[in-house]
């Protein structure tokens, strides 16, 4: 236990650099994620096209190998001078925005097809049934597998240790020097945990908020 | 969404067609510039050059890359897809138990393991092995202890989820003609769960081989450190970039290979019983994967 209190700081900076790689790159997921379903449910097949394909090749290729190509492979081409630390934010954001896609898609899926339809009918537009009738329900069914792609996304910054940045689960390898480790995974593991559990108190309550009965 | 109605839009006019062939210009245009303008700075820097293209047909780096890289992120898939079924089939046997001895932990490792990063769970045979043995762990076993008890813990879940969708009148039947739990379970509950979760038990199945990837973390041998070695050589003009392309290739085939198999299992199993949507485009539907699978923890 005494490992844990006297690395203190080392933890909290781990923690910091966990948030802010979750916030960073769950900002530019959503909005890169939000764009990618617009352009995929749009019926320009020019952009719907490769919307699909983009969203097909981030969900089948290892978080990891992305890592590797952005991080390693930037500076190749001229992107030198920037921190791990965005590159991880890059990685992490583009991944993301695939499956941050894919929950917006699928939100819009479980809308009932007769929903649109009697909006259709009585005569509403294109844009009004879109934001007065299938957006709502579907925003609504979003929170809770948004809230699932989040927590995902907070574990993967957990991938960033293997490309030098000092995340919490960093905390392990840096206290490993010491021979600490054991400890500095169960402090590693416990704050996780809290992290974690906290994000899905919190996404599960905001379900809660804005359910409906259909 | 590429000819006629869907339930947003209606079959364009000769307006909206118009509309629409303006804008798949547009859009193409757009697209064609990002594409180019990656194109170029990739061919700038020399990415394209034989000289880090070379790697390829060389024997040794072929043998090494494509057997024994393969054969490692291969073996560790193989092993951790078993026994996480068979862990998750445990937990959720745990789980569904009508004993509180049994229920609880089984809760418990659910919701701790779900909850941790599978590097940090890699780490624990990783860093604990050599700490509590004074003997490390081999690698491998890491990969397949992280794997294991993190997918395990979320088939667990999936195998539950499954139970639980199974019309009630399904188990009350097997009650009344005297079944036991653990009959009711075996012979009635578990078969229809598990066909119905089919699908989403092969999408996790996916999970599990793009997570051998993290193994490059903890320095085991598998494709992407042996494609590390080969970017590190200078004598290739360091091909970090065509490494990690080739590399992403091989995993993108793998995966899509066991995709278009849940896909394939979908439509075995579940099609007839699946509403009719908004927006349901019938090609290319989304593979519910472990980030989008809305489940509680």
């Amino acid at each position: 236990m005494s490992v844990i209190f006297d690395n203190l700081d080392l933890f909290g900076q781990g923690m910091a650099t966990t948030i802010s790689l979750t916030l960073a790159s769950g900002l530019i997921a959503i909005v890169l994620g939000l764009l990618l379903a617009a352009f995929r449910v749009s019926p320009v097949p020019s952009l719907s096209g490769p919307s699909g394909f983009f969203v097909g090749l981030m969900q089948n290729t290892p978080l990891t190998v992305l890592f590797f190509l952005v991080v390693f492979g930037s500076p190749k081409v001229g992107f030198t001078g920037i921190t791990y630390w965005t590159f991880a934010v890059v990685a992490l954001g583009l991944y993301t925005s695939a499956f941050v896609c894919e929950v917006v898609r699928s939100g819009i899926n479980t809308v009932a097809a007769g929903q649109a339809e009697a909006a259709r009918s009585i005569g509403l537009t294109f844009t009004q049934n879109l934001s007065l009738v299938i957006l709502p329900q579907a925003l609504r069914s979003v929170v809770g597998p948004m809230g699932s792609t989040l927590i995902a996304l907070t574990k993967n910054t957990s991938v960033a240790v293997g490309f030098s940045v000092l995340e919490l689960s960093s905390v392990v390898n840096q206290l490993n020097e010491t021979g600490d480790a054991v400890a500095a995974l169960f402090g590693v593991a416990l704050c996780y945990l809290v992290l974690i559990l906290l994000m899905s108190l919190g996404f599960e309550a905001l379900e809660r908020k804005v359910a409906f009965s259909r | 969404m590429s000819s006629g109605a869907t339930v947003l839009f209606d079959a364009p006019g000769p307006r909206a067609r118009r509309r629409n062939a303006i804008l798949t210009v547009i859009g193409g245009l757009l697209v064609a510039a990002i594409v180019v303008v990656i194109l170029l700075r990739l061919a700038d820097n020399g990415q394209f050059d034989g000289v880090r293209w070379e790697w390829l047909q060389y024997e040794g780096i072929q043998r090494n890359i494509l057997i024994d890289g393969l054969t490692a992120t291969l073996k560790a898939f193989v092993i951790s897809a078993v026994l996480a079924v068979v862990v998750g089939l445990v937990l959720s046997i745990g789980r569904l138990s009508t004993n509180r001895w049994l229920r609880y932990p089984a809760v418990a490792f659910v919701t701790v393991f779900r909850a941790l990063p599978v590097v940090v769970l890699m780490f624990i045979p990783y860093f604990g092995g050599s700490a509590v043995f004074d003997e490390s762990i081999p690698l491998l076993w890491c990969v397949v202890f992280g794997l294991v008890v993190y997918n395990g813990s979320v088939l667990a879940e999936i195998f539950r989820a499954g139970v639980l969708a199974v019309p009630k009148g399904q188990s009350e039947a097997a009650v009344s003609i005297g079944l036991s739990r653990s009959q009711t379970l075996r012979i009635v509950l578990f078969p229809q769960a598990i066909r119905s979760m089919l699908p989403t038990i092969i999408s996790q199945l996916v999970v599990v081989l793009k997570d051998t990837a993290l193994g490059f973390v903890i320095g085991y041998q598998e494709l992407l450190v042996k494609g590390q070695e080969v970017a590190r050589d200078p004598s290739f003009q360091l091909p970090y970039i065509p490494v990690a392309i080739v590399i992403g290739a091989i995993y993108i085939v793998l995966c899509s290979l066991l995709s278009w198999l849940a896909t394939y299992a979908e439509r075995r199993t579940g099609s007839s019983r699946r509403p009719r949507r908004a927006f349901d485009t019938g090609v290319g539907e989304p593979v519910p994967g472990d980030e989008v699978l809305d489940l509680p923890v």
